[in-house]
């Protein structure tokens, strides 16, 4: 019996006053796309944040191949993790920003060792190769020694999601990858994607483009208001929904 | 469907054409007038007390030269200090630590609180506080016998300039986008070493103009350790004119260094801003 790479328990998060999760349950299995969508403030990407412990928390439970994430527990309480250990966490989880956030004072190949150079302390010829392989599967081989500010914004994308890969992730998370983009940026950034997950990466997506998540996705989940309304394979979910609040979503951004 | 017009007449081909220059009939007469002021005050010096024999003489002196060169040495070592200090203070103050970050805002509010002239003669007559200093049990010596000139200058200096420089630390530390941060800790960053090869590098960029201007100021406020024997340009100077009484004539030997030092340093601070401006648009290119 397989288990799930990620399950989300009763997972709650505000922000002050605003709720951003209301306990929100969900698991994510070994090699599954699925694309989270879903108005803005609906709690997507604080979901998201969460699985990579950009954000912390408030109560429930997330855990990553079998690991409670954040926290360790003894005793009937829950001890912080120490920021060393959540670092180690965030090693298992790949993360691709909507603003790329490519280090701008770094080539793409740096941006790409980075990681495995100075955190992970891997053989540098080795991880140069790796990276320059990785480079080569977003279709970037030739900008190897360029500086982000002289690639495009589907380019940096492409450059952001090398740099996340060459830490060797079990999870992929992307948020609202191709909402920077101009509208004829977006299909490299998505062909890139596509084809990861066609290598059997474990992928979850925080998307507006639902083409992609109709092609793509094993699982479409729809978020209102920090709690998940309705989930379902893709096809119906898009095509047949059965909640009001989904169908009105839908018609909306179609 | 309507049919689209041909271009309409009654508008010239103006593409041969040149815009005339403008005359610029004021700046000229204002450029004039600005020359004469000049010429005039040149005259009333060149006409005025002022032995211009000793300015040359003097201008190489040993005394002089040896005092520029102490004036530079305790420059470059105050800043590094104030730059070490500046850095260290600005994490402080950034990190979630409320413990850290008190005592890092105490520090600032204490040393940009007193006159920097005020610190130099606390640092230098510490000995009338703690007559002896040192570890108990291992090693104690005379305060005054350590805090020399030299020491108290570059403590006084030096602290009271990272409490400047912790300022424009974390100017430049706010100026990086909050996604760098992210983007750091996702590939599995640490604070500190995010802070090392992330974020700082590009504080860098904001943080090298205003840090060119500190160390403008630090070049000149080694004079004020002329008050603690510390001999730098201004002191040597000063015990040069206090033989001879040639007053004004040794402060503007003293002057023409300072100048030339600074005019030296605004060439060396645009090769610092360009290195650390790797990967902007503008020179990338």
């Amino acid at each position: 019996m397989t288990k799930p790479l990620v399950a989300i328990r009763s997972v709650s998060k505000s922000f002050g006053e605003f709720q951003a999760l209301r306990s929100v349950s969900l698991d994510v299995w070994p090699g599954e796309v699925m694309c989270l969508i879903g108005a803005s403030g609906s709690g997507k990407t604080t979901l998201l944040r969460c699985i990579n412990q950009l954000a912390a928390i408030d109560s429930g439970g997330i855990w990553l191949d079998g690991e409670l994430l954040g926290v360790r527990e003894q005793n009937g309480r829950l001890y912080r993790l120490s920021e060393r250990e959540i670092g180690r966490q965030r090693l298992k989880t790949g993360m691709v920003f909507q603003r790329f956030n490519l280090f701008p004072h770094k080539t793409a190949l740096e941006n790409v060792t980075e990681g495995p150079l100075q955190v992970q302390g891997r053989k540098s010829d080795e991880v140069r190769a790796e990276a320059l392989e990785l480079l080569r599967r977003v279709g970037l081989s030739a900008k190897a020694d360029w500086y982000p500010a002289q690639l495009s914004g589907g380019q940096q994308q492409r450059v952001a999601i090398a740099r996340a890969l060459a830490m060797k992730p079990m999870l992929m998370l992307f948020d609202e990858p191709t909402s920077a983009l101009d509208p004829e940026l977006v299909g490299e950034v998505l062909a890139v994607m596509k084809e990861l997950a066609r290598s059997g990466m474990t992928m979850l997506v925080v998307t507006h483009e639902l083409g992609f998540a109709r092609e793509v996705a094993d699982r479409v989940v729809y978020m209102d208001q920090g709690a998940i309304v309705e989930q379902g394979r893709a096809s119906d979910v898009l095509g047949a929904p059965r909640e009001e609040r989904t169908k009105a979503f839908l018609s909306a951004v179609i | 469907m309507k049919p689209v017009p041909a271009l309409a007449e009654g508008f010239p081909d103006l593409s041969g054409m040149r815009i005339a220059r403008e005359p610029h009939w004021f700046r000229w007469l204002s450029a004039a007038l600005i020359v004469l002021v000049l010429a005039a005050i040149v005259r009333a010096f060149a006409g005025g007390q002022i032995e211009w024999s000793y300015v040359s003489r003097f201008l190489t002196a040993k005394v002089i030269l040896e005092g520029i060169v102490n004036t530079m040495v305790m420059a470059v070592l105050a800043m590094a200090l104030g730059i070490v200090l500046g850095v260290v203070v600005a994490v402080m103050r950034l990190s979630p630590n409320p413990v850290l970050k008190t005592v890092a805002a105490g520090y600032t509010w204490l040393f940009r609180g007193t006159p920097l002239i005020l610190q130099l003669l606390l640092w230098f007559n510490l000995a009338l506080v703690f007559p002896t200093i040192g570890i108990p049990g291992l090693w104690s010596a005379r305060a005054v016998d350590v805090m020399t000139p030299f020491l108290a200058a570059l403590l006084g200096l030096g602290i009271n300039q990272g409490a400047y420089t912790s300022e424009v630390m974390r100017a430049g530390m706010l100026s990086v986008d909050i996604g760098q941060y992210e983007a750091a800790q996702a590939i599995g960053m640490g604070r500190l070493r995010a802070l090392r090869r992330i974020i700082l590098p590009q504080a860098m960029r904001v943080v090298i103009p205003p840090l060119g201007n500190e160390f403008i100021g630090m070049v000149k406020a080694t004079s004020l350790a002329s008050v603690i024997q510390y001999p730098e340009l201004l002191h040597n100077a000063e015990n040069i004119y206090y033989a001879n009484s040639r007053v004004i004539e040794l402060l503007i030997v003293a002057g023409l260094w300072y100048l030339l030092v600074v005019s030296i340093l605004t060439p060396l601070q645009m090769l610092l801003e360009r290195r650390f401006a790797r990967g902007t648009l503008r020179l990338a290119r």
